[in-house]
């Protein structure tokens, strides 16, 4: 076993070192066969997103009217739409824009509302009373309203759906890091951070986040599974992505209209909404079971 | 139950404050003047400043909020910028559609999902059990605008069984109304099917291993009696919550439903206000939706507290 440098503060009571905890999650992660298959898949998203112009055959917003609205064929593997642009390649950097609401709505939902809870949980008193109150007020709201007014009033944009999405998810990690810096704030290794003279600031950073991270990572990944999902009804809904930017929820909305003619418009986008959500909901739950068996239901 | 029910009426009181800043602040989180927005750039400068007077926005912001709030109390939410009908009129026009659509999805939700998480639980790991775990996750995952759009295509253009569009009121017509609202109760309710059966499964299972459904057995009671007088009880009382928890995406995905199906109902009131930036409507319909929710929520608290006595007196 080798020895390891002094720590320069407290150690906290995680264990193995955090790339054996890394192996061990992964492994048990990869156990369950529907998490492999949303792993899979998941990546197999990403790396769609980030190779989009070598894996889509066309540009995706090059029109060409005298291909409109034509079935799968050699040319046009998903067929084209209303404006002769290929949906394959329409699909393909879809992706990018699902991908980057999920991760970055998630991103603002995540860091300011973690640091939410943490400060409420671990600072209790006045403060937490304030932040959840201002959270339980947000709740109030059923998400998709909350989004659809957020985006209302700034106006219907991209950003500004992934601004909306976003805010809608800081109540959900408040609530859920305040929780767990509740259990964590009484357990004797943060009474020892605090009988050891660390800052608060120190003890909340180094000791008590990376405590909640696994329910963090859990909770995330859902999120994600969501933010896609109200990006899609956004966009739909003609508030989200503004043409010609490829997003799935405004090409399904367009192929609407072609249901009778050309049901092929509306089919590939919902099933890349849909194979995406579930991929990210099989994700969670298989992180779930893999960071911590307590939380499964 | 008295102070429970004071004590939770209690705690909704700072919510309200917070939701009614939420939705007063819609009109104020607008990038640049409001009144520019609701009318154009090309608007008359007379009627942007009458337009401005009307809404208040010419006077402090403290007391915008505290004017607003207080005519909100009453009931009184403003008139629509583009039609001059009463905010709240226009609501309760459309309010019997939105909530027989909310009422028939629930009850087909409830219908399919109680007695396939009852089914999946006593028959564990079962085929039955694991396609409904499936067909649970799928349920959740599914875009409900797809679904509607998948339905339209298999039932309406192809089959030509149900109509793809339109509201007919049950009232005026009864079996015209229902079949106006089979998709869109179908599209509205799987959601709310799949969350509700995942909840009933998990509980049942967790009841199932109590003392005293062991006690029950060896009383030597039937399987029957044992599920449905004994266990069930205590599983559904979860249960009920996340019913309740579920009105929310309810509300929410019936602003889509009622836009895809074009059904008259306060959802899609709020989709056409936000592009005709009839910024007093959303604020109206937005603050109705929330309320509405707070309400279930607290009947479903009341619910729980009535039927689990560790919560009243706790």
């Amino acid at each position: 076993m080798a020895i390891e440098a002094a720590p320069r503060s407290l150690p906290s009571p995680v264990g193995a070192s955090p790339r054996t905890r890394t192996a061990g999650v992964v492994t048990r992660l990869l156990r369950g066969h529907l998490a492999k298959v949303g792993t899979g898949a998941v990546l197999a998203l990403i790396l769609a997103a980030i190779f989009a112009p070598q894996f889509a055959p066309h540009d995706p917003t090059e029109q060409h009217l005298e291909d409109m609205v034509r079935p799968p064929d050699r040319e046009h593997l998903l067929g084209s739409d209303e404006l002769g642009r290929d949906i394959l390649s329409r699909l393909v950097y879809g992706a990018r824009v699902s991908l980057a609401v999920g991760v970055l709505s998630v991103g603002i939902s995540l860091l300011i509302g973690v640091s939410l809870g943490l400060v409420a949980g671990y600072r209790g008193g006045w403060l937490d009373e304030v932040i959840m109150r201002l959270m339980d007020g947000l709740l109030a709201f059923p998400a998709l309203v909350l989004a659809l007014a957020i985006t209302a009033a700034l106006g219907p944009s991209l950003g500004n759906a992934m601004i909306a999405i976003g805010i809608v998810g800081i109540p959900g990690f408040a609530r859920l890091v305040r929780g767990q810096v509740l259990s964590i704030r009484a357990l004797e290794f943060v009474e020892a951070a605090r009988a050891a003279g660390l800052s608060d600031r120190r003890i909340i950073l180094r000791h008590v986040a990376p405590n909640v991270l696994a329910p963090i990572i859990v909770h995330a990944s859902l999120r994600i599974a969501f933010a896609v999902l109200t990006e899609a009804s956004l966009s739909f809904l003609g508030l989200g992505a503004q043409p010609p930017t490829p997003s799935w929820g405004s090409m399904l909305n367009a192929g609407r209209e072609y249901l009778e003619m050309a049901p092929w418009l509306s089919v590939a986008p919902g099933a890349a909404i849909f194979i995406t959500t579930l991929s990210f909901n099989f994700l969670g739950d298989g992180l779930r079971d893999a960071l911590d068996p307590r939380l499964k239901f | 139950m008295g102070a429970y029910l004071i004590r939770r009426l209690g705690t909704m009181v700072p919510v309200l404050v917070v939701v009614s800043v939420v939705v007063f602040s819609i009109i104020h989180l607008t990038p640049g003047d409001p009144v520019a927005i609701m009318l154009r750039e090309d608007a008359d400068p007379a009627a942007a400043a009458a337009l401005r007077k009307v809404l208040g926005l010419d006077r402090p912001l403290p007391i915008q909020y505290l004017t607003w709030v207080g005519r909100a109390a009453r009931g009184e939410l403003g008139r629509s910028i583009r039609t001059n009908q009463p905010v709240a009129e226009a609501i309760l026009e459309r309010l019997p559609v939105t909530l027989s659509l909310a009422g028939a999805s629930t009850l087909l939700a409830l219908a399919v999902a109680l007695p396939a998480g009852i089914l999946s639980a006593v028959r564990r790991n079962s085929v039955a059990d694991v396609t409904g775990t499936l067909a649970a996750l799928s349920g959740i995952s599914m875009p409900n605008f797809w679904l509607a759009t998948l339905l339209i295509f298999l039932f309406s253009v192809r089959l030509g069984w149900l109509p793809p569009l339109g509201y007919v009121s049950p009232a005026k017509d009864f079996w015209a109304g229902l079949r106006s609202l089979i998709l869109p109760s179908i599209t509205l309710g799987t959601a709310m099917a799949a969350v509700v059966m995942r909840m009933t499964r998990s509980s049942l299972l967790e009841v199932l291993q109590l003392d005293f459904v062991r006690t029950a057995r060896a009383k030597g009671l039937g399987g029957a009696v044992v599920l449905l007088r004994h266990a069930l009880r205590n599983a559904l009382i979860p249960v009920v919550t996340v019913v309740g928890l579920q009105a929310g995406a309810l509300l929410g995905g019936a602003i889509i439903t009622e836009t895809i199906f074009a059904l008259p109902g306060v959802g899609r009131l709020l989709v056409d206000a936000i592009f005709q930036r009839d910024f007093p409507i959303v604020q109206g319909v937005v603050l109705l939706l929330a309320v509405n929710f707070l309400l279930v929520n607290l009947l479903v608290d009341i619910a729980y507290g009535y039927l689990d006595p560790r919560i009243r007196y706790g």
